[in-house]
């Protein structure tokens, strides 16, 4: 008997009982939708984040003070007050990987424009912030050197503080108070949006760092150093050259432990997208249960069947069918059932997921290695769970068989 | 033994175990039919008619004895072994006509050839020829459910023929249906042995349906207890 007899054979029994046939495949189809549709979430997310890293800027390398080696863990940034700004001008005069450097530091202050007030972080940054944060200012102009070097009170405000200070009136020039020292508004930052789940990055007031140091924080240090290198492919050149440089300006021992760190963008995205990976495997583990659920109720139904058609098994049989015959039309039929439940379950999946992303605004990705490790797994979800059912319709007496009622 | 025998009995016996206490159903059977008979085995209920009947029909094996059918020893065939005699050289006509539901006819015809090497064109031709043979032809289509008993038991009689078996077995072919029906049906099974040379025998207790057959044998507590001729 070959394939073809087997699979009419078993496509004419599944086709007798369509409904039936049906409500088996339903498990699967639900359990193969549930997987492609949350792996599609966790995959969507995972994906986000490596974009807002990548629009910040894939040659992006930050400095800060403190080892990072110790216990694979970084001390807070604003507890070490070993960098300096003139270790932000070394690295720019003496690395050449290094394009753009700018010192920073944070803080933040309660913000006053006419009868408004609003609270909001302080970033108090260098004069190439836009250029190596790939951030550039909508409207107006940034500070330039000059503004920085003599700690002028100038700010350059991001999109949400524009709109809860001023709501529609032009800000340009316009003086506003943070922490009672009045600053003038150069500009506006465009709109960057919601950085996955830490917050507006627009609700910010750029000043310059040195103005930030002297007014608003009263300290000598800085907190940390943006870095961008001069193309993505010489980060680790960049890297090895700021370590270079800033273990000679530390005075660090050879062997001694650096009194900073200096990460690329790439590691810390690798650190975010391995979070979203977790979310991953945690709905996609989730799913598989319901995948499992949905094998075991075509074994349920499968055996149901079995006694359901031992009339069948025997007329089968009383016409030359042989064990085997049997044994693989039940096969037969759970593996057709399961993949039609999985090509149907595909269909669910790639449906709902493009419906999440719609009405939740969720960003969701399908994978065509989620839908064949779906496809493979409902595949594997009928051979296994059919096989009882199968081997036990196999072994039925032809006599018995066919007396019974 | 002699070749002229399609089946061949010698000292046939079945015992059933039945928890602690054994059933002989089959009593050492010995008997030989020709090609081209048309038998009837006669008994009353217990008599070993249906042991019998599976044993000859290779569904079941006795548990002592030997049973040739074309000179092959089926005693010592194994389940495979049956399977494929039963597909190639016996056709089955139940009482209950046995029949897939909401299968249709050709399809229920054409089941035995599913089950061997013929291909699906030709098996499809074949069920076509069976159906036209016992009067069902144009009504290939309709589903088991949706046609008389009648008719039923003439698609159980195409099945049973469609694979070109040397021996149909017929039990009980007209316990389920009206007289006349009935009588339609052993017209059936008399043309087929008269014009086609099929042995063919017949499980019954029913003495009118045993008046077509040439040979009536009958059962009596596991036992031959007697022969007619016509």
């Amino acid at each position: 008997m070959n394939i073809t007899k087997t699979a009419k054979i078993s496509l004419m029994a599944l086709n007798r009982n369509k409904m039936r046939s049906f409500l088996t495949a339903l498990g699967i189809i639900i359990g193969v939708g549930a997987v492609i549709a949350m792996v599609s979430i966790g995959q969507g997310a995972k994906a986000e984040v490596e974009q807002r890293f990548t629009e910040m800027g894939t040659n992006l390398l930050f400095v800060r003070p403190g080892s990072m080696s110790f216990r694979g863990r970084s001390g807070g940034g604003g507890s070490y007050t070993t960098l300096k700004d003139s270790d932000a001008k070394a690295i720019l005069e003496n690395c050449d990987a290094v394009q753009y450097v700018s010192a920073n530091v944070s803080t933040r202050a309660q913000i006053v424009f006419g009868n408004k007030n609003w609270n909001s972080s302080i970033n108090g940054v260098g004069d190439k912030y836009p250029q190596i944060r790939n951030w550039d200012v909508e409207y107006g102009v940034f500070f330039d050197e000059n503004q920085v070097r003599t700690g002028q009170k100038v700010c350059v405000l991001g999109s949400e503080v524009t709109e809860n200070l001023f709501e529609g009136a032009d800000p340009i020039g316009q003086i506003i108070r943070l922490n009672k020292i009045p600053f003038r508004v150069l500009g506006i930052l465009e709109e960057k949006g919601e950085a996955g789940g830490f917050g507006s990055r627009d609700d910010m007031i750029a000043v310059p760092y040195t103005t930030a140091k002297s007014r608003l924080l009263n300290i000598d240090y800085i907190q940390s150093i943006d870095v961008s290198a001069v193309s993505a492919e010489r980060t680790n050149e960049a890297t090895a050259q700021i370590e270079e440089i800033l273990r000679l300006r530390h005075k660090i021992a050879p062997g001694a432990e650096d009194d900073f760190n200096v990460r690329n963008m790439a590691d810390i995205a690798e650190g975010a997208s391995e979070a979203t990976q977790i979310l991953t495997i945690l709905l996609g583990g989730i799913a598989s249960i319901s995948l499992l659920v949905g094998g075991i109720g075509i074994m349920n139904i499968m055996l149901v069947s079995v006694t359901e058609r031992i009339r069948e098994i025997g007329i089968r049989m009383s016409v030359g069918a042989r064990e085997k015959d049997i044994l693989l039309q039940f096969l037969t039929e759970a593996v057709v059932l399961s993949v039609l439940g999985g090509v149907l379950g595909i269909c669910l999946g790639l449906g709902s997921s493009s419906l999440i992303s719609k009405f939740a605004g969720m960003k969701t990705l399908v994978s065509i290695g989620s839908i064949a490790l779906a496809f493979f797994f409902a595949g594997s979800v009928g051979v296994f769970f059919g096989f009882y059912p199968a081997r036990k319709a196999s072994k039925l007496d032809p006599i018995e068989a066919l007396r019974y009622e | 033994m002699d070749n002229n025998n399609l089946i061949q009995l010698e000292h046939v016996s079945r015992i059933y175990q039945m928890g602690d206490s054994e059933v002989r159903a089959l009593k050492g059977i010995s008997c030989a039919i020709k090609h081209g008979d048309l038998l009837a085995v006669m008994g009353p209920s217990g008599s070993g008619k249906s042991t019998l009947m599976n044993i000859i029909g290779c569904l079941d094996k006795p548990s002592d004895g030997k049973y040739y059918l074309e000179g092959q020893e089926i005693s010592t065939f194994n389940k495979n072994e049956l399977a494929r005699t039963r597909n190639r050289n016996i056709g089955f006509v139940f009482q209950n006509f046995n029949l897939l539901s909401r299968t249709t006819a050709l399809e229920n015809t054409e089941l035995p050839l599913l089950y061997s090497d013929v291909p699906s064109k030709k098996s499809r031709e074949m069920a076509m020829k069976a159906l036209d043979m016992v009067g069902l032809k144009g009504r290939e289509l309709h589903k088991t459910n949706q046609i008389s008993g009648g008719e039923m038991q003439r698609v159980a009689i195409a099945r049973a023929l469609v694979n070109n078996p040397s021996l149909i077995l017929a039990d009980e072919p007209t316990g389920n249906l009206d007289t006349k029906t009935g009588l339609e049906i052993m017209e059936i099974f008399t043309s087929l042995h008269k014009e086609r040379g099929i042995t063919i025998i017949l499980v019954t207790h029913d003495p009118e349906v045993a008046e077509i057959a040439h040979r009536r044998v009958y059962l009596r507590d596991g036992e031959i207890e007697r022969e007619e001729r016509n």
